[in-house]
């Protein structure tokens, strides 16, 4: 599972390089292309951020007594 | 009208700030780091709001109008990849590294992991340096705005000294936790403002349809991102956001989180409100050359206000300008506040006082810092006048060629302190080079080719830090454990 996270930020990184939208015309869902792919790749990266959240630990667990709230702010 | 809104709006976050003073203990750690209690949704209203600053708000505007939607996909679509990873692998670290060693700043930081004086004070001015031009643009973005919402009725010089006296109060009482509450409102307040802005200037131009329909007309070319940037340009602009990783403000503000958990809330939602922010910033840009065809160079920073001022009501016109209000401060606190812990703890602290430095001295000095710095900004912005989008890129050119370094400290184990400080000779030496090579030049690259010179500043203080490392003795394994895990 790692090894697939990992490789999608890298397909991700390739993805952010529309080289066939560079010079379009055209518009989805009333923008123009280029802006409407970018926007939509914003977004999958939010689901692919949610896996890797879900699947991958943050590095670092917290040590011990790491985390404790001292009347923290709420959220 | 709109005076009184902005006005009110600016007590509003005066008051924010001051209340947040109530739950801070008044101690270094309280003031500097808010206790190291920010839980995840606070941390990701306070890291995004101190990202979103007057670039993101007018110069992506004034870039836009100048360069079309090719702007989003430059630094819209990258920031939102590079900085939620930037978050997963480094702000976890830098937060269970901080927790466990107890520091307040990088300097520290990187003193204690390479055992380097030398590093400490070089890195202390050379991030001090880069700062500064970033601060510049959030007050001079204040004065732009403020002008230009009352049509001209206010100074420039008002508007900016009326961001930097609000931002100076709030900070100076509440510290690390009122930039957070502060931030936390007014990331909510811009980016609300924001989508509500766009939606009442496009139905002014009869919808979105009928609004870029009068671009295609006029300026087509800049509804193709091929106006914007060529291919190796786009490639190499993903190197910018990489800045994040060095900002002294994104540190602190790491090293304020509750628990690694925190984390999660910004890493997942980071993303979104990038295109939140952007797109009405991008749109809105390119709308204006609509009504006002004929900007020059800087005088699109004012292009967003504009619009606002010629197509809403007033009193929307007064929200939304405190919506622009709200971006602006939410970058300028924590620079400031950055730049103060900063000196306070690896200044006065360290040299001055021998780390003798009661916690009340502490944060005095803490307070007084914060003043000066801002009252210099606030000077240095009455005979500025540059491009916004400009002046940031030159800034986050400097942080983004330093990553490196924050890279090596975390995960290379043989790096030294001697290939740290060759890193940084390179990023300071070839931005030099490169401010010079551009100057004037608003599209410049090297030797032409679309690469931008970030891109060559990062591979080479990359290839400066593994040389010298690689010449120089190597750390102390018992060091190296307790920091590379």
């Amino acid at each position: 599972m790692r090894a697939l996270l990992y490789s999608g930020l890298v397909v991700l990184y390739l993805l952010h390089n529309d080289w066939w939208l560079w010079n379009r015309d055209g518009r989805v869902f009333g923008l123009p292309v280029g802006l409407a792919y970018h926007v939509a790749y914003s977004l999958l990266i939010v689901v692919w951020m949610a896996l890797m959240v879900r699947f991958l630990s943050p590095a670092g667990e917290p040590a011990a007594g790491a985390g404790e709230s001292h009347g923290g702010d709420d959220g | 009208m709109t005076l009184a809104i902005i006005v009110i709006y600016l007590l509003v976050v005066l008051v924010v700030g001051l209340l947040s003073h109530r739950l801070s203990s008044n101690s270094g750690e309280g003031f500097f780091v808010a206790d190291r209690s920010i839980g995840p949704f606070v941390l990701l209203m306070t890291l995004f709001g101190t990202n979103m600053s007057s670039f993101a708000i007018l110069g992506a505007s004034a870039q836009a109008y100048h360069l079309g939607i090719g702007v989003f996909s430059l630094m819209a679509s990258s920031t939102a990849l590079v900085v939620p990873v930037l978050i997963f692998f480094i702000g976890t670290r830098v937060w269970e590294l901080g927790k466990r060693h107890g520091f307040l700043t990088q300097i520290q930081y990187f003193r204690e992991r390479w055992q380097s004086e030398a590093l400490a004070v070089v890195l202390f001015v050379v991030l001090v340096a880069l700062l500064i031009p970033y601060l510049l643009i959030g007050v001079m973005g204040g004065g732009i705005t403020l002008h230009q919402i009352t049509g001209g009725q206010v100074p420039e010089w008002v508007g900016s000294l009326a961001v930097s006296a609000v931002v100076v109060v709030y900070v100076c009482v509440g510290g690390m936790r009122g930039t957070a509450w502060v931030n936390t409102l007014q990331t909510l307040v811009f980016m609300t403002l924001g989508a509500v802005t766009m939606i009442v200037v496009l139905r002014s131009f009869g919808g979105l349809g009928a609004a870029l329909d009068l671009v295609a007309e006029r300026r087509p070319e800049l509804l193709r991102e091929s106006a914007a940037f060529r291919p190796l340009q786009l490639l190499s602009y993903t190197f910018i956001p990489l800045c994040v990783g060095m900002f002294p403000q994104v540190f602190g503000q790491w090293l304020s989180a509750r628990s690694v958990a925190a984390f999660r809330v910004p890493v997942i939602f980071y993303p979104l409100c990038v295109v939140l922010v952007w797109m009405p910033s991008v749109v809105l840009g390119v709308l204006g050359n609509i009504d006002f065809p004929d900007l020059v160079g800087p005088q699109a920073n004012s292009v967003l206000i504009q619009l606002i001022a010629e197509r809403t009501p007033q009193m929307l016109a007064g929200l939304l300008g405190a919506g622009v209000f709200a971006a602006i401060m939410s970058s300028l606190d924590s620079q400031a506040l950055s730049l103060s812990t900063m000196f306070t703890q690896d200044i006065m602290r360290r040299y001055v006082f021998g780390q003798q430095m009661s916690q009340a001295r502490q944060v005095l000095s803490g307070r007084l810092f914060v003043a000066a710095v801002l009252a210099v900004t606030f000077g240095l912005s009455l005979i500025l006048k540059r491009s916004i989008f400009g002046l940031a890129m030159w800034s986050l050119t400097g942080f983004a060629g330093l990553l490196p370094v924050l890279l090596a400290a975390l995960f290379w184990r043989r790096s030294t302190a001697v290939g740290a400080i060759a890193a940084v000779a390179t990023v300071v030496s070839l931005w030099l080079y490169f401010f010079w090579r551009g100057w004037g030049n608003p599209g410049y690259s090297v030797l032409d080719s679309g690469v931008m010179s970030v891109t060559v500043i990062f591979a080479a203080s990359s290839l400066a830090l593994v040389v010298g490392s690689l010449l120089s003795r190597p750390p102390e394994r018992e060091i190296v454990e307790t920091f590379v895990s």
